[in-house]
């Protein structure tokens, strides 16, 4: 049997001492804490030999050494403390812990709060091998965007049990909401914020809102996240559902046809264009969707889809199930595609990268929850499981298949999220100087996904039941601690630390910069008209620009991108051809059609 | 040719007519026949055909015998803050003839909050005293309520109105919201109309237009630049989604550019009943003289969505065309003289928009796509009347040569060659768009209603001489399919016993479903009588859940 052997030599102090003064100026119960849940567990100091590393890149065999949370070594023959604690890896893969781009532990939703709460779901993440989950603050309209932030930190930070960081959704739009995100982004460590295309009259932004986010976005160097759906179109559908005597969580779907997502999906990549901001779309849950964002691409668009858990594995027929409480617990926003090809189709185009990351927007009720729906599926709580199976699903379902290697399944599990959202190589890669998390990844053990044995304890449903997947974490390393070895997890409530990131990653805003000079517009100059001009009515003619200040607080903000515009360089020099203006003042006044065809340079 | 009637005065054509020796180009055939006319309409088609002794007889010489063009998109003697295209119906229709075009479809425009009766009885007095061709009309919705509702439905009954036109720009304006349009659609498709869209995102665009004043960019070259055409083939595709979820047949006009008629043409390839517009325009020229050091000149291209600054797009447009992705093609006529232009000389977003096209429409796409061996005869036909007059349920009165249509014929010349200039154009703008092209084929006789109104070069126009064409609902070009795919989308619930379990306590906030109520108008259309219709496809509802999934999803990819 190939268990892994762990060498459990003398236990050292030395890293104990030093946790200790570490946490001097902490409260006296962190110092209990830790001398009575996780001094026995675990050291500071670990070594894995014999391990295949797992990069996005390549692979190699190499030992590991960690201390401190970080990855010290990495190499043969390492030279490391006597009596350090050993895995023998036995030549199987260490991949970067997975990063779960999109979770909603916790979640409120009228009263009644998501049954994973952070202690819950990041113990489900760190046993399927995911070390780091990024979570969405959601701000209900009128509160506080800071205040909702500091609201979900703090419940994060006493249960989490893995590293996080926390996007932040944008529900509202007015002035004061654009100062509360430059304050997230200099002070809080936020990077990313989703919007809702859909949620109509509750958080749903109009074009022109998104246009301002968007723009806001773009210039403080942050990560336009966007919910995509048409709300307009799906409240008329609800009704017309509900009007038709469809109650059943298949009206939900029936509600939401994919491509009513597309739509908003098109939309968004519009949007971003005209704003050159890059866009992130969550939840990639059908075929057409995916077309939108990979057509976009091939354009030139900086835009990144993240496919889930749910769309990779399942389907949406089960919303016809006749048990409702099964069919029930499908039911999560955009919905999944009764199109039982989907999942196929997604694995293949996260494969070939054209979608780059993955998350599992894990947010569980139970039944009793979702029961509040039980006679109109729009008052269903949305949501699904994931953030356990994810690693195991996508490994399952592209590598075991041969849609993608082992490279490309940590670029989707970890790497490419990383470096979205500007935590790379701390994350996402395993390197010296990265932080220690880890997984020794088992490519051949098979598990049946079951609500029996998952994680998420309180939940009834698992929307991945009787699932068959081969690939499993055998050994999970969090902060340089171990957390799952011989199938037990050994978690620590408020261990997870939040990790704040920083504004204008490379990987996304390299190509933004580039952009944004080369889309300077000029006037042409010509002399004033002077001929006659018809006498008018005074009726304005509608598009004002005055008309979106009001909704504008962008527009008050002195703009940087105003300066490049106004600069005094000059292609275009003395003027003789006034008469053949065609080919000459086009290509000198301004790449016609303006940005547009810049993003198709790339 | 040679003509034997009495000329200079001024009823020079008589009511029976005879053309002989031509070739009769169908959209579907061509072939050699004469054409007997009388009354205004074709009488008979054959050779040696029995007429009545010393009727006037044209001689085709083998000559092309074509159905007069109709220009599906015109905006005559439009009202624009005050005052009025420069071109009113008289100008326009005489221009229309001179070009080969025997109808013209007009577009109302009622200002909004209006009435659209009343605003369409102002357009039929108007086109009625003074348009020397027959012609319809479309209806513009500028806003929506149920008096709007009752209206258009007036419309459709009693007059003969079975097209709409909703707009997605003008922010603040004529646009009409997501919901707003999925309501519309819903109501005209309901009712055998076509919905028309004018297709930019008008919100972007509003903000494009205010980042371009604040830049300093006030010329003409800031309308194109804030209009950017991703925002047209964005628009596109919102309607074709729309149009797609009410099952509705879509007609997108002014199909400025590549992108968005590729939203189209994809479009159609996934089954949606959409038809593509491309004007003259933009099937002739291009956006890059927006630049023009000329302000004047620059102005006069200002149209919206804009002509674009890729120089591919008339031929990629011309092969679209060709291919059958689009199919209609109009003008938007609709100009104004460089004073009324000049209203936004220092500010781009007040430059009254439109551009001429209403002459030059059909010798345009002759040379453009017939004479470069994108399409034949046969097509050109197609898209310059025969399928215009299929989409408006006017078919085979219009858009055919055939026994029982409408004597509206032009015998064209393939050959002869002109130069447009606005030196000689009909219109009264002082800027032509395609000034200085040299185009080849022209209309050397029209036939309109009968008469003959230009031979020889010479305009016989007779102002008020145009009839109102009423058009029907359901034109079967359209709905044939429409009406196959509602009857399929029947959705059905699952039977299911009740949930009796626990429920959890939740504050009773209500989310997305019930909260749109307010901003719809709309809530007790007769949609449920037909949603409730006892027919189904669905077989026993006993049938087990996966399969039931896939029955749906076929519906779903019908509708």
């Amino acid at each position: 049997e190939p268990s892994v052997m762990v060498l459990r030599t003398q236990e050292s102090t030395a890293p104990g001492y030093r946790r200790v003064e570490g946490t001097q100026r902490g409260c006296a119960w962190l110092i209990l804490k830790w001398l009575y849940v996780l001094l026995p567990l675990q050291s500071d100091r670990l070594l894995i030999k014999g391990g295949k590393i797992v990069n996005d890149d390549q692979s190699f065999c190499a030992d590991v050494y960690m201390e401190d949370g970080l990855i010290k070594q990495i190499g043969e023959n390492l030279i490391v403390p006597g009596g350090v604690k050993t895995i023998d890896a036995h030549g199987r893969m260490l991949v970067p812990g997975g990063i779960d781009v999109h979770t909603r532990f916790q979640m409120p939703d009228r009263g009644m709060t998501a049954a994973d709460d952070f202690y819950q779901g990041t113990r489900a993440a760190l046993a399927g091998g995911t070390t780091m989950i990024i979570d969405h603050v959601v701000p209900e309209p009128g509160v506080s965007l800071i205040s909702a932030f500091e609201q979900w930190h703090e419940w994060a930070d006493s249960k989490s049990c893995c590293d996080y960081s926390l996007h932040v959704d944008i529900t509202q739009w007015h002035r004061g909401v654009q100062e509360e995100m430059e304050t997230l982004i200099k002070d809080h460590g936020v990077n990313s914020f989703l919007v809702y295309l859909v949620y109509k009259d509750q958080f749903q932004l109009t074009d022109s809102q998104v246009y301002e986010v968007f723009s806001v976005i773009r210039d403080l160097g942050a990560i336009a996240q966007v919910h995509a759906e048409n709300g307009d179109i799906v409240a008329e559908e609800q009704r017309r559902i509900l009007e038709l005597g469809i109650t059943g969580p298949e009206g939900h779907v029936l509600s939401r046809p994919e491509e009513v997502e597309a739509e908003a999906v098109n939309r968004s990549v519009t949007v971003a264009n005209q704003t050159n901001c890059p866009l992130y779309v969550t939840k990639v849950m059908s075929k057409s969707a995916a077309d939108v964002i990979a057509q976009a691409r091939k354009k030139g668009t900086v835009v990144y889809g993240e496919p889930i858990a749910a769309s990779l594995g399942t389907d949406g027929t089960h919303y016809w199930s006749k048990n409702w409480a099964k069919a029930a617990a499908y039911v999560t926003s955009p919905p999944l595609s009764p199109d039982p090809s989907t999942p196929d189709y997604l694995n293949s185009l996260l494969s070939c990268g054209d979608l780059q990351v993955t998350g599992s927007a894990h947010c569980t009720f139970n039944t009793a929850q979702r029961a509040v729906g039980k006679d109109d599926f729009t008052l269903i709580p949305e949501g699904t499981n994931g953030a356990e199976e994810r690693m195991s699903l996508i490994w399952d379902k592209c590598v075991v298949t041969g849609k993608m290697d082992e490279n490309q399944f940590v670029a989707v599990t970890s790497t490419n999220a990383a470096k979205i959202f500007n935590l790379y190589p701390r994350k996402g890669r395993i390197a010296v100087g990265s932080d220690a998390d880890l997984v020794l990844w088992d490519p051949d053990v098979t598990k049946i996904i079951s609500a029996k044995s998952h994680n998420s304890v309180r939940l009834e449903y698992n929307i991945f039941e009787g699932i068959e997947v081969r690939g499993a974490p055998l050994v999970v390393i969090s902060q340089g601690k171990i957390v799952l070895e011989d199938g037990n997890l050994h978690t620590t409530e408020g261990s997870g630390r939040y990790v704040p990131r920083k504004p204008f990653p490379d990987y996304v805003y390299k190509r933004i910069k580039a952009r944004s000079r080369l889309a300077e517009m000029r006037g042409v100059p010509r002399g004033l008209y002077d001929g006659p001009v018809c006498e008018v009515s005074v009726t304005p003619k509608a598009m004002t620009p005055a008309s979106s200040t009001k909704t504008s607080p962008a527009k008050q903000v002195p703009q940087p991108v105003r300066n490049l515009h106004q600069s005094g360089f000059s292609l275009s020099g003395a003027q003789v051809d006034d008469n053949i203006p065609r080919r000459n003042t086009q290509r000198i006044v301004a790449p016609p059609g303006g940005r547009a065809n810049i993003t198709s340079l790339g | 040719m040679s003509y034997q009637g009495k000329k200079n005065i001024p009823k020079i054509t008589s009511d029976r007519l005879l053309i002989k020796g031509g070739r009769v180009v169908n959209d579907d055939q061509s072939f050699y026949a004469d054409i007997y006319m009388e009354d205004g309409l074709i009488k008979q088609i054959g050779d040696n055909l029995i007429v009545p002794g010393g009727v006037k007889t044209i001689e085709a010489n083998g000559k092309m015998v074509i159905p007069g063009g109709i220009d599906i998109h015109t905006h005559f003697q439009m009202p624009y803050r005050g005052t009025t295209t420069v071109d009113d119906f008289f100008l326009g229709s005489k221009a229309a003839l001179a070009g080969g075009t025997t109808m013209i479809v007009d577009h109302v425009i009622p200002d909004p909050g209006s009435s659209l009766v009343e605003a369409f009885d102002r357009w039929r007095d108007w086109a009625d005293e003074k348009a020397c061709c027959d012609y319809t009309l479309h209806v513009d919705i500028t806003h929506w309520s149920d008096s709007v509702k009752q209206e258009v439905e007036t419309l459709i009954k009693e007059k003969g109105v079975n097209s709409f036109q909703v707009y997605m720009a003008y922010k603040d304006l004529y646009q009409m919201t997501n919901s707003e349009l999925y309501e519309i659609f819903t109501f005209l498709g309901e009712r055998g109309a076509i919905v028309q869209v004018h297709a930019e995102n008008g919100e972007i665009i509003a903000e494009e237009q205010a980042r371009m004043l604040e830049m300093g960019i006030t010329g003409p070259e800031g309308h194109v630049l804030s209009r950017p055409e991703e925002l047209e083939a964005e628009a596109v595709f919102r309607a074709v989604t729309i149009a797609s979820q009410t099952n509705c047949p879509l007609y997108v006009t002014k199909v400025m550019s590549k992108s968005a008629a590729d939203i189209i043409s994809q479009a159609r390839k996934k089954g949606n009943v959409v038809f593509g517009e491309p004007i003259t325009a933009s099937l002739g020229t291009d956006g890059t003289h927006y630049w023009s050091k000329n302000w004047a000149k620059a102005a006069s291209f200002v149209t919206s969505p804009p002509l674009s600054p890729d120089p591919t797009t008339p031929d990629y447009l011309n092969t679209l065309l060709s291919s059958g992705d689009l199919n209609v093609t109009g003008s938007a006529h609709c100009t104004f003289s460089v004073a009324q232009k000049a209203i936004g000389k220092d500010d781009f977003t007040q430059i009254p928009e439109g551009v001429n096209g209403v002459e030059e429409r059909m010798s345009l796409i002759w040379d453009k796509a017939v004479v470069t061996g994108k399409m034949d005869e046969n097509m050109f036909v197609a898209v310059t009347s025969t399928n215009a007059a299929k989409i408006l349920n006017l078919y085979p009165r219009k858009g055919r040569i055939a026994v029982g249509s409408d004597s509206d014929l032009v015998i064209w010349d393939t050959d002869g060659v002109r130069t447009i200039t606005a030196k000689t154009h009909n219109s009264a703008a002082e800027y032509n768009i395609f000034e200085g092209m040299e185009l080849r084929g022209a209309p050397l006789v029209v036939i309109c209603q009968g008469k003959i109104v230009l031979e020889e070069g010479n305009l016989h126009a007779t102002s008020g001489s145009g009839r109102f064409i009423p058009c029907s609902p359901y034109p079967d070009f359209a709905y044939k399919r429409v009406k196959a795919r509602k009857q399929l989308a029947v959705l059905r619930a699952v039977p299911r016993g009740m949930y009796d379990g626990p429920v959890s306590d939740f504050l009773p906030m209500s989310r997305g479903g019930g909260s749109s109520a307010r901003t719809s108008p709309t809530k007790q259309t007769p949609i449920r009588n037909l949603h409730h219709s006892g027919f189904s496809l669905a077989g026993s509802p006993t049938q087990r859940g996966e399969s039931a999934g896939k029955y749906l999803l076929v519906c779903m990819c019908m509708k």
